[in-house]
């Protein structure tokens, strides 16, 4: 992984001064609040309902185990012992105090970690494919680019009063598990189909929350040198042209609308065409200098089958079955890459003690060549697991609950933390997360259903994802009821799509019920070895809604 | 408070809303004013942030002042509007005036921009030590191509060179 250099040391330190410097300023009055929002939002720190949150970024989800040790190490000293890990692969901390942040961030440094740009209307963390180097589908290693992105974005002189947020996802696989059209900008590697030059697919303008849009292409091919000169084109025209009249019509997805993509790739090539792209792009031998940092490690030359482990799989079925559903296929014979699913039944999505990331650090020094990688999807990826290792390793994961083999399936829930700690939910998510998650508990059944993307968001502001959840369950205040409104039929995947909204909103507690007959369509309807959604995409939203709104009916007799 | 990289500095422009003692040319017209201003050869003019780079393509050479207005610092159209204008190849001296922060200043500076001019409220509370201490927060920066400072990419590619 990225080791920072002198001048990337140097940068951190400087920005942790800075921002001690600002906190001093706020707190002696000469920054007013108003003035103060913003830098702090730019060093990760929200106000939420009950103190302060700080959010770290985990840039494109890769993570040392020195560093997860250090994670653990803030949990107990700031925070109450535990942290939740985000859907775009950061952490937060909820119960930090102000006058600690920058002793944080310094903490932060010392393991080349920050929280720049984690929130605020500026360039945020850039996320990638949570398989990223390792995935058999790949074109590219996403990551040299990305950490090529994060120091471009840093502190960028122009770009840091933007209209509103912007993020930027980068995939390098075919199969693309960065969910790069819901983003602001999306970067899908390519090879040129006549000279085989390697270069980015340009999407721009996706986006979830109050109006979801899946994001257009604008350049087919963008040749790989011309990335940054081209992001520049792009973010000027926004800066200039988005819009500030209202916060909700301001991200470039409804720029992109309402000008129309068309237009808005002529402002841009029109932009790009007047630059001196020279003297933007970086020269070769740093992108060279970067790109070092992600070579492959020395992986063993191993058979690609373990007998290893195809013996302990037909001891222990429950073994098995974790290594099916939460293994994936790894580049390199013999190897596999392992996601532990921070999803337990009855946990709360995405939360992990500091002992937990104590363990898992040593774990990963053991099985995993010390790195580990954040998914989007709020669990952790082990990368490099020799296959022979994984019985070991599944029984260590054991002693500290991080053994659920739910990876994919409907218990697998992403969830945002909602209203009991967000200030801008409307409802709660968590026990939402929590009661579906121990209504499909059994693991037969789970199995039986296959692979379900369950979504879950406090508010429109969809850090769930609900609108790409194949399920999507999103919580509404309606006249002082938390009332909860389902869609079905969204996809995060390459044939991305915005689920449509089923009928009208419930109650929490009618939620799992609700799940349940939707389920149960799709068990009555799949063909064989038809997963949900396509069956979903193939018989049509009637048949969903015909249940759900006869489950509704009957919500209503019993109430009456 | 008019401040440049060097800190205070006295404001020699008479604006709009000043009467003019002298037929000064150092004086600064409000964009909005310019066509009818024919007779009097101003040479400042105060434009809107939201002004197309085209509109103002035709006085780039007349002018020796540019005047960008920040409605609110949090607005940053002004930088990019900076940018473009450095591009065209203006060479007279570029202001921000608003409400700008002192942690905008290096981002100003480097986007373009000569000087800052803010309201004198803001400068009570934010006096020149402040703005020139948040203007060196950064040794180094990460993006090419900009005004001012020492660029990280170009440091390294000098220690390449070195070795």
């Amino acid at each position: 992984m990225y080791r920072y250099d002198e001048f990337d040391e140097r940068f951190v330190r400087e920005r942790v001064e800075q921002f001690r410097d600002e906190v001093a300023r706020r707190l002696d009055g000469s920054l007013t609040e108003d003035e103060f929002r913003p830098l702090r939002l730019k060093n990760g720190l929200y106000l939420q309902l009950h103190a302060y949150m700080l959010r770290i970024a985990i840039p494109y989800g890769t993570l040392s185990s020195r560093q997860l040790r250090q994670l653990a190490l803030i949990a107990d000293r700031y925070d109450r012992g535990y942290g939740h890990f985000t859907t775009r692969q950061n952490i937060q901390f909820n119960w930090p105090k102000l006058r600690d942040a920058p002793d944080i961030l310094g903490l932060l440094a010392d393991v080349e970690m920050h929280c720049i740009q984690t929130s605020g209307n500026c360039i945020r963390n850039v996320t990638a494919d949570h398989f990223a180097g390792v995935a058999a589908d790949e074109i590219d290693d996403p990551r040299p680019v990305c950490e090529l992105i994060r120091q471009w974005s840093s502190a960028h002189p122009e770009f840091s009063y933007l209209p509103r947020k912007f993020k930027i996802a980068v995939t390098g696989a075919l199969h693309d598990r960065a969910v790069v059209k819901a983003h602001d900008i999306g970067l899908r590697m390519v090879r040129d189909r006549e000279t085989s030059a390697k270069g980015f697919e340009v999407i721009v303008g996706g986006g979830l929350g109050r109006t979801p849009f899946v994001g257009k292409v604008i350049r087919d091919f963008l040749p790989e040198d011309e990335l940054l000169a081209y992001l520049e084109a792009i973010m000027r025209v926004y800066n200039l042209e988005g819009r500030r009249d209202n916060k909700y019509k301001a991200r470039v997805k409804i720029l992109v609308h309402e000008i129309g993509v068309e237009a808005f790739r002529e402002k841009v090539e029109a932009e790009y065409a007047r630059l001196d792209v020279a003297s933007i792009n970086p020269d070769p031998a740093e992108v060279e200098r970067i790109a070092a940092y992600f070579a492959p490690p020395a992986y063993e030359k191993l058979p690609a089958q373990s007998t290893a482990l195809d013996a302990a799989m037909k001891l222990n079925p429950a073994f098995a079955e974790w290594v099916e559903i939460n293994g994936f296929e790894h580049k390199a014979p013999g190897y596999v890459a392992v996601t532990v699913s921070l999803k337990g039944i009855g946990e709360v999505p995405g939360d992990m003690t500091s002992d937990q990331m104590r363990h898992f650090a040593d774990l990963t020094d053991r099985f995993s060549l010390g790195e580990l990688r954040v998914s989007h999807n709020q669990n952790l990826i082990l990368p490099d697991v020799k296959k022979k290792d994984l019985f070991p390793l599944w029984q260590e994961l054991g002693k500290f609950g991080l053994a659920t083999a739910n990876v994919g399936l409907i218990t697998d829930i992403i969830a945002c933390p909602g209203l009991d700690y967000c200030s801008l939910a409307t409802a709660r998510s968590i026990p939402i997360a929590q009661a579906i998650a121990t209504r499909f508990a059994d693991p037969v059944r789970q199995r039986d259903i296959g692979p379900l993307n369950l979504n879950i968001s406090g508010c429109i502001n969809a850090c769930g994802h609900h609108h790409v959840g194949h399920i999507g369950i999103l919580g509404l205040e309606k006249r002082g009821q938390e009332s909860y409104q389902i869609t079905l039929g969204g996809d995060s995947s390459e044939d991305a799509a915005i689920g449509d909204v089923i009928g009208p909103g419930l109650t929490g507690d009618a939620v799992p019920g609700a799940i349940e007959r939707l389920v149960a369509i799709y068990l009555q309807e799949r063909r064989e070895g038809e997963p949900f959604i396509a069956t979903v995409k193939r018989i049509g939203q009637a048949p969903f809604k015909a249940a759900f709104q006869h489950y509704v009916e009957g919500l209503r007799d019993h109430a009456a | 408070m008019l401040l440049d990289a060097r800190g205070a500095k006295d404001d020699v422009w008479i604006k709009p809303d000043q009467v003019p003692q002298v037929q000064a040319s150092h004086r600064l017209v409000l964009w909005e004013d310019w066509a009818g201003d024919s007779e009097v050869q101003a040479r400042g003019v105060e434009i809107p942030n939201t002004l197309k780079i085209g509109d103002l393509l035709p006085i780039l050479g007349q002018v020796e002042l540019i005047a960008i207005r920040f409605g609110a610092f949090t607005d940053g159209r002004g930088f990019s509007l900076a940018r473009l204008i450095r591009a065209q190849g203006y060479k007279g001296t570029l202001r921000a005036t608003g409400p700008l922060i002192p942690d905008q200043f290096a981002y100003a500076l480097r986007c373009g921009f000569d000087e800052v001019e803010v309201p004198d409220a803001n400068a009570n509370r934010q006096p020149p030590d402040v703005w020139l201490r948040a203007a060196r927060s950064f040794s180094a920066n990460y993006q090419r191509g900009y005004a001012t400072g020492v660029n990280i990419l170009d440091q390294r590619r000098l220690a390449r060179a070195g070795r």
